[in-house]
């Protein structure tokens, strides 16, 4: 297989579609003036935000003094101090209760898990009491909290450490799911969560925190906000449309240059949310491109691609496709240790180029790999 | 006002106050524990007893009401346990934040809910306190966090409570209640370092009515004195059906808590009539005649009334006059509650989310669209 040069998007999109007006996004804006890596950004909705209003904290494990697990809240304990940047003990259920209770009470936390994975021990506070309370008290009481953390695959951490939480959240009403893919969707959608007055879960991704972005101009300024509830169209396209979020949204973007190079156009949606869908956009795009495939890095079943499909299919773009829509997740295993095991369980590039070519009943022999 | 008032046209014999004698606290990790001595006024001694009987009133008539099925699902009754309540809470302020489980009707009430506005949302209505939303295991008042249906999981709610007043610089508290069969939930012992770390203002307390559902506390628990099981946490022990020694130790904790010194846990030990919920009879696990034992000898109401009456703070026929006054107010209270309106169906998909511009709600099928506002 060959491997690919990692490029930020706006240099891949400009060299392919030199003549057409590119990313909506990404074109219309002022000259990217900086690249910031998804950590960065992070880290910088949250200096913002911490800044802007004294009601908002940050509570997790080693979130202060070590600087974060992941280093993504490097050095707010230094600028904040013990009172708005708290370490806690390991015990997920406890600190995720208070801080919901804190919430409940007016502050606004940020409870960050080392992983999602962990968080499946707060659960029951997550949903019961953070996302269920509103509507309980029929409005009296809301619970403005953001969960954050990273979710889904690493590298080798094998089967407990490995699992995605989109589908699970995204599950349940009363809860808003997000989950960026760029650094501007991370800075934008962080900011939009913790001024959210819901509880906002916030799913990032440890591999994509390193990866550096280009930042349109608005972004790098403190009011940049991102609306829940929309997606983006990363690469515009007509002969077929993925829709992604997080890492699935470079893997997308790696299928549609291969799939560039034999003639096949395709969109590539970044949903940036997953409660609220953005359907319209899904909707729109399907009724462009009249194929979908859904590309995500969670368990097939039950999960978000199956939610997608039966929207397509329960609205007017039914009608527009002219094939079955066809999912691409993580395989249905917990997650293997060895490095070749690991990338069968994962979404590859190859899954997606093969799944356009099989919906769009292109000669395999053409895959390029 | 009306009490004065009674008390200059017929009442001219009892007292303005009187001194009070508790029964005795249990300390751990305590030098100092609450007074035993102290006073009680007339008008305290009369409010005590008038919201006392409120609650008993209003719990006997959602039992009825559950069992004419207009109460549905679940309905746990406070009988039993008023002097906890009614204790705890004179020695508060509505400042001061409350956070307890599903045995709430008696906090609501105590938290400024009137008996009205719980037994319209125990029978669905439009008018309840939750809109009918709720039932009645989540009814909600400013700084009073319900009514919680998940065992133990109001424990870290109410830590986090208690922070969030340490953050604004408040003098106020968190009063976090849950039960004997919550007490061994992991989730309270995470609640408890967190508190004890941070020095929080939180008062945990444990309404110990003896069993965890049909569970006695001895079949439960390794160990059933949980006023201890905060461990470096310091407690103390309560007779839960004084509602006297109960407010005493609750002014004394306050007042502990908001010095800086961090949490207590107390244990107030109390006793319920009904069973654990309309759906259990409570005598599988326990006999009719334990039950009857601490109604004729250690109910809360009845000892207290034997009390003020032998203090001379009030007469028998003054508290017969309250008796008749809280009968009218639960009776009415039914009446209306059963009278007042239904919610409308378009409730259903309002208040899943604050502060977030109108979307549709998917309803039970593809072709129902409804909207959230």
């Amino acid at each position: 297989m060959a491997t690919f040069v990692m490029r930020p998007v706006s240099r891949i999109a400009r060299r392919i579609h030199s003549s057409k007006a590119i990313q909506r996004d990404l074109n219309t804006s002022s000259a990217c003036s900086a690249q910031m890596t998804v950590r960065e950004s992070l880290n910088s909705a949250m200096e913002e935000e911490i800044k802007r209003d004294p009601k908002v904290f940050l509570l997790g494990e080693e979130v202060a003094q070590y600087d974060g697990a992941y280093k993504v809240t490097k050095g707010l304990y230094q600028t904040f101090g013990d009172k708005r940047i708290i370490d806690t003990p390991i015990t997920e259920m406890g600190f995720a209760g208070i801080a919901v209770g804190a919430a409940m009470a007016g502050l606004r936390p940020i409870c960050e898990f080392m992983t999602f994975n962990f968080a499946m021990q707060a659960i029951d506070q997550i949903i019961n009491s953070a996302a269920k309370t509103h509507y309980m008290s029929a409005g009296d009481v809301n619970v403005p909290i953001v969960f954050r953390g990273p979710n889904g695959a690493s590298a080798g951490v094998a089967a407990q450490h490995s699992q995605c939480f989109a589908a699970w959240f995204g599950h349940c009403p009363g809860l808003k799911v997000v989950c960026p893919f760029s650094s501007a969707d991370a800075k934008g959608l962080l900011k939009s969560a913790i001024r959210d007055d819901n509880p906002v879960v916030f799913l990032e991704n440890e591999i994509l925190y390193g990866r550096p972005f280009e930042m349109p101009e608005e972004a790098l300024k403190d009011d940049y906000l991102v609306p829940i509830g929309k997606a983006k169209i990363e690469r515009e396209g007509t002969d077929v449309t993925l829709v992604s979020h997080s890492l699935g949204v470079l893997r997308s973007l790696e299928a549609a240059q291969i799939l560039a190079a034999d003639g096949i156009s395709a969109e590539v949606v970044n949903l940036r949310s997953i409660r609220p869908l953005d359907v319209d956009a899904i909707l729109t795009s399907v009724k462009k491109t009249n194929h979908l495939i859904t590309v995500e890095g969670g368990w097939p079943h039950f999960g978000v691609g199956s939610e997608i499909c039966a929207t397509v299919i329960e609205s007017d773009a039914f009608d527009y496709l002219d094939a079955p829509v066809v999912r691409v997740s993580g395989a249905d295993v917990p997650m293997p240790y060895s490095t070749e095991l690991e990338a069968a369980s994962l979404p590859q590039v190859s899954n997606i180029v093969t799944s356009v070519k099989k919906t769009l009943h292109v000669d395999s022999a053409l895959q390029t790999n | 006002k009306a009490v004065s008032w009674k008390f200059l046209r017929c009442y001219s014999s009892t007292v303005n106050e009187a001194n009070v004698t508790v029964s005795d606290f249990k300390l751990h990790k305590l030098d100092d524990g609450p007074e035993t001595n102290t006073v009680l006024t007339r008008d305290e001694a009369l409010k005590y007893y008038r919201e006392m009987q409120v609650i008993r009133r209003m719990e006997t008539a959602a039992g009825t009401l559950y069992k004419s099925k207009e109460i549905r699902g679940f309905c746990h009754l406070y009988s039993g346990q008023e002097a906890c309540c009614v204790g705890i809470q004179n020695a508060l302020t509505l400042d001061d934040a409350v956070i307890t489980a599903y045995r709430a009707h008696g906090w609501a009430y105590m938290r400024g809910i009137s008996a009205h506005g719980i037994l319209a949302e125990l029978t669905g209505r439009k008018t309840g306190c939750a809109k009918g939303k709720g039932g009645s295991m989540h009814m909600y008042a400013k700084n009073f966090y319900g009514g919680n249906g998940i065992v133990g999981a109001q424990v870290p709610l109410g830590a986090g409570i208690a922070l969030a007043h340490q953050y604004r610089d408040e003098k106020t508290v968190c009063v976090t209640l849950y039960g004997d069969g919550a007490a061994n939930q992991g989730q309270i012992f995470e609640a408890f370092n967190m508190a004890k770390l941070w020095d929080l203002p939180a008062i945990f307390v444990c309404e110990n009515n003896k069993y965890g559902m049909g569970t006695a506390v001895d079949r439960a628990a390794a160990s059933t004195d949980y006023y201890t099981r905060g461990d470096y946490i310091p407690g103390i022990w309560i007779d839960g059906m004084d509602v006297i020694a109960v407010r005493e130790a609750t002014k004394f904790s306050k007042d502990y808590c908001l010095s800086g010194k961090g949490p207590l846990v107390l244990e107030v030990e109390t006793y319920r009539y009904h069973g654990h919920s309309m759906s259990d009879p409570g005598t599988s696990y326990r006999t009719r005649e334990e039950v009857q034992e601490i109604r004729q000898q250690r109910d809360p109401i009845i000892s207290f009334k034997q009390k003020i009456i032998e203090l001379n703070l009030t007469t028998e026929e003054e508290l017969k006059d309250i008796d008749k006054s809280v009968r009218k107010e639960i009776e009415e209270a039914v009446v209306k509650a059963k009278a007042d309106p239904r919610p409308a169906i378009a409730e259903t998909f309002t208040h899943v989310y604050a502060n977030t511009p109108k979307y549709t709600v998917r309803g039970c099928d593809a072709f129902s669209v409804h909207t959230s506002s």
